[in-house]
Formats: C-alpha cells, sequence, structure tokens
C-alpha cells in the first residue's frame, strides 16, 4: 500500500507528533523536578493524542505505528533527535512547537472547519500554544540562568539547527524511495481541510520567517546567540519526510515496536 | 489558637493570656479529634502527631514518586497507543499525586527540599512494593489491579483522617486512583481474553504481584508499633488486618471474573467468619525488602538520586533567572 499524494502529508504530521511524544515518554522518572514529569508528560500526551488522530487518518494507527520500518516513517529528523540534556530537549521543544503552532494556526484557519484536519488544526493549536509557551519560559531560564545552563543551551541550540531546515520543506506528497506503507490507508478519508492538490495549502516561505523570527526573539531575549550555521544538510535536506533518518530512529522504533511485533495479530 | 468552632472552643486559651497551658491545649485536640473534627496546620498539635503525620505523608509522597519508576519502565514499550497513552497519563497522575502529597506534608512545617533529601538519603521510605520489577507489560496491568487496588483499601479511610490537608488530599488522590485501578484490570481483561501468550503472560504478572500486594498493608496488627496511636488519632481507622482482609475478599471474585487464578493453595471461603481465609505472607521477604535487600531498592534510589543530581543545574538555573528577573521587575517598579 502505498500513502497516496493526499495522505502522505497527514502522516508526516502524525509520525512528527507520535515520534516526539516517544521521546518526551522516556523523560517519565527522570526529569529534573516533579513539576517537569507533569509538564514533559502531558506534552507527550497532547502529541500523542495529535499522532493518534493524524495517523488514523491515514489507516490504522497501531499498524501504522508498530509495524512499518524505519524507511517508511515521514517524521522529520528533528523529533527522533535523543533527548540529550534537559537543554537539549528544551532546544528541540522551541523549534518544533514553535513550527507546529505556526502551521496549526494556518491549517485551522485555511479550512472552514468541517475538515478533519481543521478540526485537528483547531484542537492541537491550543495544545501547542502551551507547549510553546513551556518551552520559551526554559529556553528563558536556561540560557539568562547560570554560565553552565547558558553554554548548555546555547549547545542544545546550536547542534540542532541544522535539522531546522526540514520542517519547511512542503508537505507534498513527495514520492520518496520507499512510500512503502502497508496497512491499509483511506483514500479520500482526509477530506480537503486544508489540504489541496498534492499537499497542504501552506506559503512555507512564509512559515518559515514567521520561525525564524519567533525563534530568534526567544533567543535574543533568554541572552543566546542564533547559531550561525546551515539549517540544511546538502544531504539532508527533506530526509526525514523521504524515510532517510538518523541512526539513533532505529533503535527508538526497536524499542518501541518489539512487544507489539512479538504477538503478530493480538488485541492489547 | 485557632479553631474556631467545635467541641472545646471555649478552652482555647486567649492570645495574651499567658504561656500556654498543654494540658488546655491537649485537651482540646483531643476534643476536636474525638467529635471527628478536621485539624487544620494552624491548630494546636501533639509534636508526635505532628511528627507521625510528616512520616507518614512523606512516605506517600515518596511512594508515588519511586511508583513513577516500575510503570515509566513500560512507557516506551505499550503494545498500542491507546495503551501507551493511558500509561503515560497514569505515570503523570502519580507524579501530580506526589506534588499534592508534599504540599500537604508543607503544611506542617517541613519542606519539599528536606523531604526528598531525605528519601535520597534512605532515611525516610517508600512502600515496599515498587521494589519489584516489571518484567512484562501484563505486570503494569498486575500493578493497576493489585496494587492500586491496595493502595485505594488503603487510602479511602485516609479522606477521613482527622488531618484536613491530608483528608483532603487523598479525596483527589483515591478519585484517580479508581480510574487506575480499572484500567489496570481492563488491560489484564484483554490480556486473559486474548492469545495464549497474553494469558500466560496475566497469570505470570499476577503470580508475582499477589503476595507482594498484600504485604502493602503492613505487618500484622500484633507486630504493627504505629497503629494503637495512630487509630487513636483517627490518622488510621482500621487495622493492617482488617484493610488486608477486605482487600483479598474483594479481589477473589475479580479473580474469577477475569479468568486468572490467585497464587494461594490456601485461599478458601470461611462460611463462618464470612471472608476468605488465605495462606501465611512470607514476613521474611517483607522485612528483607523494607531493609533494602529486595529485587529493586537499590535501582530505584539510584535513579530517583540520578535524576535529582542531573537535574541540579536545571534548579539553578530556575532560580538565578528567577532572582534577575524579580530584581530587575523591583527596579522597575521602584522608578515607576
Amino acid at each position: 500500500m502505498t500513502a497516496t499524494a493526499e495522505t502522505a502529508p497527514v502522516l508526516a504530521l502524525g509520525d512528527d507528533a507520535l515520534v516526539l511524544s516517544h521521546r518526551l515518554g522516556e523523560w517519565a522518572g527522570h526529569a529534573p523536578v516533579l513539576e517537569e514529569e507533569v509538564a514533559l508528560a502531558n506534552i507527550a500526551l497532547d502529541l500523542l493524542g495529535q499522532a493518534r488522530v493524524l495517523l488514523s487518518l491515514v489507516g490504522d494507527e497501531d499498524e501504522l505505528a508498530y509495524l512499518r520500518e524505519e524507511r517508511a516513517f515521514r517524521n522529520c529528523q528533528l523529533v527522533e533527535q535523543p533527548n540529550g540534556d534537559f537543554a537539549h530537549t528544551i532546544a528541540r521543544q522551541l523549534y518544533f512547537s514553535t513550527y507546529q503552532h505556526l502551521l496549526y494556526a494556518r491549517l485551522a484557519a485555511a479550512g472552514d472547519g468541517s475538515g478533519p484536519l481543521a478540526a485537528l488544526a483547531a484542537k492541537a493549536v491550543k495544545e501547542v500554544a502551551y507547549h510553546q509557551d513551556h518551552a520559551r519560559q526554559w529556553t528563558l531560564r536556561l540560557g539568562d540562568g547560570t554560565d553552565e545552563s547558558h553554554r548548555r543551551m546555547q549547545r542544545g541550540c546550536e547542534s540542532l539547527w541544522r535539522f531546522t531546515g526540514e520542517l519547511f520543506q512542503p508537505l507534498g506528497g513527495a514520492q520518496g524511495p520507499a512510500e512503502d506503507v502497508r496497512p491499509g490507508s483511506r483514500p479520500g478519508g482526509v477530506g480537503d481541510g486544508g489540504l489541496g492538490d498534492g499537499g497542504l495549502v501552506v506559503d512555507w516561505a512564509a512559515l518559515e520567517a514567521d520561525w525564524l523570527s519567533s525563534v530568534t526573539a526567544v533567543l535574543e531575549e533568554a541572552t543566546l546567540s542564533v547559531p550561525d550555521g546551515p539549517r540544511r544538510g546538502a544531504w539532508s535536506a527533506g530526509a526525514g519526510r523521504q524515510g532517510v533518518h538518523t541512526e539513533a530512529f532505529g533503535r527508538m522504533l526497536a524499542e518501541m515496536q518489539h512487544l507489539h511485533r512479538s504477538h503478530p495479530g493480538a488485541s492489547w | 489558637m485557632q479553631r474556631t468552632s467545635g467541641a472545646g472552643q471555649d478552652q482555647a486559651p486567649r492570645p495574651g493570656s499567658g504561656a500556654p497551658d498543654t494540658a488546655a491545649l491537649e485537651a482540646v485536640f483531643d476534643a476536636a479529634v474525638a467529635a471527628d473534627e478536621r485539624i487544620e496546620p494552624r491548630d494546636w498539635m501533639p509534636d508526635a502527631y505532628r511528627r507521625t503525620l510528616v512520616r507518614q505523608m512523606a512516605q506517600h509522597a515518596h511512594s508515588e514518586i519511586i511508583g513513577m519508576q516500575p510503570e515509566a519502565n513500560w512507557i516506551t514499550r505499550a503494545p498500542s497507543l491507546r495503551r501507551k497513552a493511558i500509561l503515560m497519563a497514569k505515570v503523570q497522575d502519580e507524579a501530580g499525586h506526589g506534588l499534592y502529597l508534599y504540599s500537604a506534608a508543607e503544611t506542617l512545617g517541613t519542606g519539599r527540599d528536606e523531604l526528598l533529601d531525605k528519601l535520597h538519603s534512605g532515611r525516610q521510605k517508600y512502600s515496599s512494593i515498587f521494589n519489584y520489577p516489571t518484567l512484562t507489560w501484563a505486570d503494569v496491568g498486575a500493578i493497576g489491579w493489585l496494587v492500586d487496588g491496595a493502595a485505594i483499601t488503603n487510602q479511602v479511610p485516609l479522606c477521613r483522617c482527622s488531618y484536613g490537608p491530608y483528608a483532603r488530599a487523598m479525596i483527589r488522590i483515591c478519585k484517580e486512583e479508581s480510574f487506575h485501578q480499572r484500567q489496570g484490570y481492563e488491560l489484564l481483561l484483554a490480556l486473559s481474553r486474548g492469545t495464549e501468550a497474553q494469558h500466560a503472560m496475566a497469570q505470570d504478572a499476577v503470580n508475582r504481584w499477589w503476595w507482594p500486594s498484600l504485604m502493602m498493608f503492613g505487618p500484622p496488627d500484633d507486630e504493627s508499633a504505629h497503629s494503637a496511636q495512630s487509630m487513636a488519632w483517627k490518622i488510621k481507622r482500621h487495622s493492617n488486618d482488617e484493610l488486608r482482609q477486605r482487600f483479598v475478599d474483594i479481589c477473589v471474585p475479580q479473580a474469577e471474573s477475569l479468568g486468572l487464578t490467585l497464587p494461594d493453595p490456601e485461599l478458601t471461603w470461611n462460611e463462618e467468619r464470612g471472608h476468605y481465609d488465605f495462606g501465611p505472607i512470607d514476613w521474611a521477604e517483607f522485612r528483607q525488602v523494607l531493609a533494602g535487600q529486595g529485587p529493586c531498592n537499590d535501582q530505584r534510589i539510584t535513579q530517583r538520586r540520578r535524576a535529582h543530581e542531573e537535574g541540579s543545574w536545571v534548579r539553578e538555573a530556575a532560580a538565578a533567572h528567577a532572582r534577575k528577573h524579580s530584581g530587575v521587575r523591583t527596579e522597575g517598579e521602584a522608578a515607576a
């Protein structure tokens, strides 16, 4: 089964939410303060909720989550990056939630609210506004906290910078080398809430400009310098969207999928 | 003197009336407890009552926090997205319960940092049950059904505990715990009715968690050091053995409807008593786990300490940021 031009962007958004939710779930029991146990789990749950809606628009959520291999996942590489220290996690969250907030605000506004994707966007935009605020507050505390937290936050922002360009590759159902989405897709199930011919109706260049100015403002307020490295690698631009991932991702999937795959056909 | 209503009010010494008369204060306190009134943070209370409550609430809070670990162990491996969401929500609730309980303990004049320090240094304990490992997915269900079930049996009477902040925290906590317990039961039911391998997984988990769950009610009544005083103070409402019996009586029919057996050959209905008889508990194991020699004691406390130590730079950053910016605001206000 192949993701259709209509479902490919939905799948990509669902995979983003699924994978980042999983990474945040790894923090459970390890957070620096109890309030962050609550906050990180809360964000992970919101994202998992989004993932379930989005994947269900494409096919069976569990088949899509547990039975696809690495090369069939369409998430951006940013969300699959390992947690690192708390600053690294917060940098990832700042970059991603800023993107998600801008994107869902546009999708919510573009649809007339009738399509399932527009409905999801209308709900998700409220959740991700909270995620973005949480990431911003911590970026400010860490960037403008102690010397050590400043150094760590700067490092987190820099090491993830090269994964941010991919966020603005148009989600147009690009036909990559591995469109092997086996589980039964639901053609036509997506409706047109924000989906046009073969992709999302989004002005990606404007989205990127807004993202840059928003992130720049937060980093500057946090006394951090905006990283100056490239935001797109020569080969990695759009790679996650094509099913080409980073090394840590396969191991993450091995853990996530192991139990489900050990009991074929079982229900839970 | 803060009591504003209820029995004994007339005996309250007035401010400025000289050194408080401990006997009179005790009489007010005892009368309030006898009348099932709530003791509130500003009320006078015996030091031993305060110490007992701090110890119990802190250990309860610590249990919520350490108790996140055995379940969080399965978040990344949960076999369906629905189960994963339920489990994440549950672990999140536990962190929230820990926060309520630390806040309630703080009303007695202690601080969360101090309590966490006592946990990390082993001076305060947490429930022995969390020193057992979660080896399969079914353990998540067994914890929900049995461990949360035992916790609820213990905690519902605490909703009427004489200390107000604790009682109110327990009301909120028990609502959420009951929900978790039903979800655990439902998880086991799905496994029990699933494939042969799933059924076996469920049975194995129940076999491993049954006895440790019975130990959650604490030592038998004739060996329970604090029970009599706690019951007199209405912190505790029922004895360990009473609650344990109540739990067994509830679980037996539930196990039957789950299609699972409980690992106790001596478990039989006693018509005369109107209760189930059950076999002897291995108190040597209980004492070993309490003494730090259980399967996961070292692992649990090491992870907890590591999270705290590795997070210290984050907490320092938050404090430094708050200092800087409260300073800025004060200057701004002064200038305005």
